[in-house]
């Protein structure tokens, strides 16, 4: 799993997975040796990203913003205040822009220098995001990209590809889904998918949602 | 010495499927957590800047050989050994062999919400007023220079227009060679598909990244 997006790596898994394993816990050994880290800082480190700061609170924002016109407003003009009013700020998040998707145009976010991504409101990133077929194509093919991703857009819909170079970082807000009126943002937070927040995907149809 | 960058990936010819991946997956092996953490942990010291770690990283010569994390934990040995923070016989080892190097600060638990809820602004007051206004047609460098850039080489030498002004944020180049901030003038430029990729590039689509000034002269 770990390596489908460089299928050519000639190690065997399991022994290569080891062999990283072993590393890893020796460069640790070290560091806390030499004082450089705390090993408790590391256990805080992982336990925030893989339980508090993910793709829900990105989910959160785009439901606040179809169901409250004023907060749709205040993320356009100013994404980073109005993301941080939810409680969303801090690491690659420090200069926050919003994307609104419409029938016209669709956004799609890459960084095809590296990895650049909004952290506080979508976690970090996914392997495809970081994989090189992402960022080498999504920038002359997004439609192909899209395609790989099981979306088809109309002809008539403009594409516009924003490719993370500095420290702006970016989030789509998908098209709120037909047939969601009256939905509270709770309910409207389940149709939003963490792709249609990068732009590789749409968001969910009333009875899609998990 | 010339710099080569391997991560510059922008419209080249790569092979292999783009693979879709649930959200609620995190980390593929548990060293991968261990990796991003050290990583963080070790960049908490203080003892270089996210440009200075960007550029270890797009500099390492397996990089296309290498997946995310092992990326991540080679150029972070580099760094270290460049500062003989930590040498390639003690990793081998598994032990400290050689006497610390004194660090800036050490990243503990209990400042580790605080630290990421903070971040790190690269936001700087204005020097100077801003070269080029939303709507100007600009053109962006052309060529290979010789350091660490943010310029992908898919935009280099093309013509396209300011569609946003982001303020003076610190200007990657100069910092990850240890210069200084050199704060500039950053914008977001927007070019047209076929101004990129030809003739036969798709209709309608357009392409943006965001650009220091030194990257930029007016355009007809």
């Amino acid at each position: 799993m770990a390596h489908d997006h460089h299928p050519d790596h000639g190690h065997d898994d399991h022994s290569e997975l080891g062999e990283m394993d072993l590393r890893v816990r020796a460069l640790e050994t070290v560091l806390t040796e030499k004082g450089y880290i705390d090993p408790a800082a590391l256990d805080v480190l992982i336990d925030t990203y893989q339980t508090k700061i993910g793709p829900r609170n990105g989910a959160r924002v785009v439901a606040k913003a179809w169901a409250d016109p004023a907060f749709h407003d205040w993320l356009l003009n100013d994404a980073t205040a109005a993301i941080a009013s939810l409680g969303y700020a801090g690491r690659q998040g420090e200069h926050m822009v919003a994307l609104a998707n419409s029938d016209e145009q669709h956004h799609m976010v890459v960084c095809t220098l590296c990895s650049c991504y909004p952290w506080p409101v979508l976690g970090l990133p996914p392997t495809w995001y970081k994989s090189a077929p992402y960022r080498s194509r999504v920038v002359k093919d997004p439609r192909g990209v899209l395609a790989e991703f099981g979306v088809e857009l109309p002809a008539s819909t403009r594409i516009r590809v924003w490719d993370s170079t500095a420290e702006v970082r970016y989030l789509v807000i998908p098209q709120r889904p037909a047939g969601t009126e009256g939905w509270s943002e709770e309910q409207l937070a389940d149709l939003v998918t963490r792709d249609s927040m990068i732009g590789t995907g749409l968001a969910l149809a009333p009875g899609a949602a998990p | 010495m010339t710099y080569i960058s391997h991560a510059d990936l922008g419209g080249k010819d790569v092979p292999g499927r783009i693979v879709p991946e649930p959200e609620d997956e995190r980390f593929h092996a548990g060293w991968e957590a261990r990796a991003l953490a050290l990583t963080l942990a070790m960049g908490g010291t203080g003892s270089w800047n996210i440009d200075a770690s960007r550029s270890a990283r797009e500099t390492l010569p397996a990089y296309a050989q290498m997946s995310y994390y092992e990326i991540w934990l080679a150029a972070l040995e580099k760094l270290m050994a460049e500062r003989a923070q930590v040498m390639p016989d003690e990793i081998a080892a598994g032990h400290m062999l050689h006497p610390p190097q004194p660090v800036k600060r050490v990243l503990r638990a209990a400042d580790v919400p605080g630290v990421l809820a903070k971040g790190t602004n690269v936001e700087r007051p204005a020097t100077g007023p801003a070269r080029f206004t939303v709507g100007q047609r600009v053109r962006t460098r052309a060529g290979h220079v010789d350091h660490h850039t943010r310029l992908p080489a898919y935009v280099r030498g093309k013509s396209g227009t300011i569609a946003h002004r982001h303020g003076v944020h610190v200007f990657a180049d100069a910092h990850a060679q240890g210069l200084g901030e050199e704060p500039q003038w950053l914008y977001t430029v927007v070019f047209a598909g076929e101004d990129l990729w030809g003739p036969g590039s798709e209709p309608g689509l357009s392409v943006s990244v965001d650009a220091w000034e030194s990257y930029l002269e007016a355009a007809e």
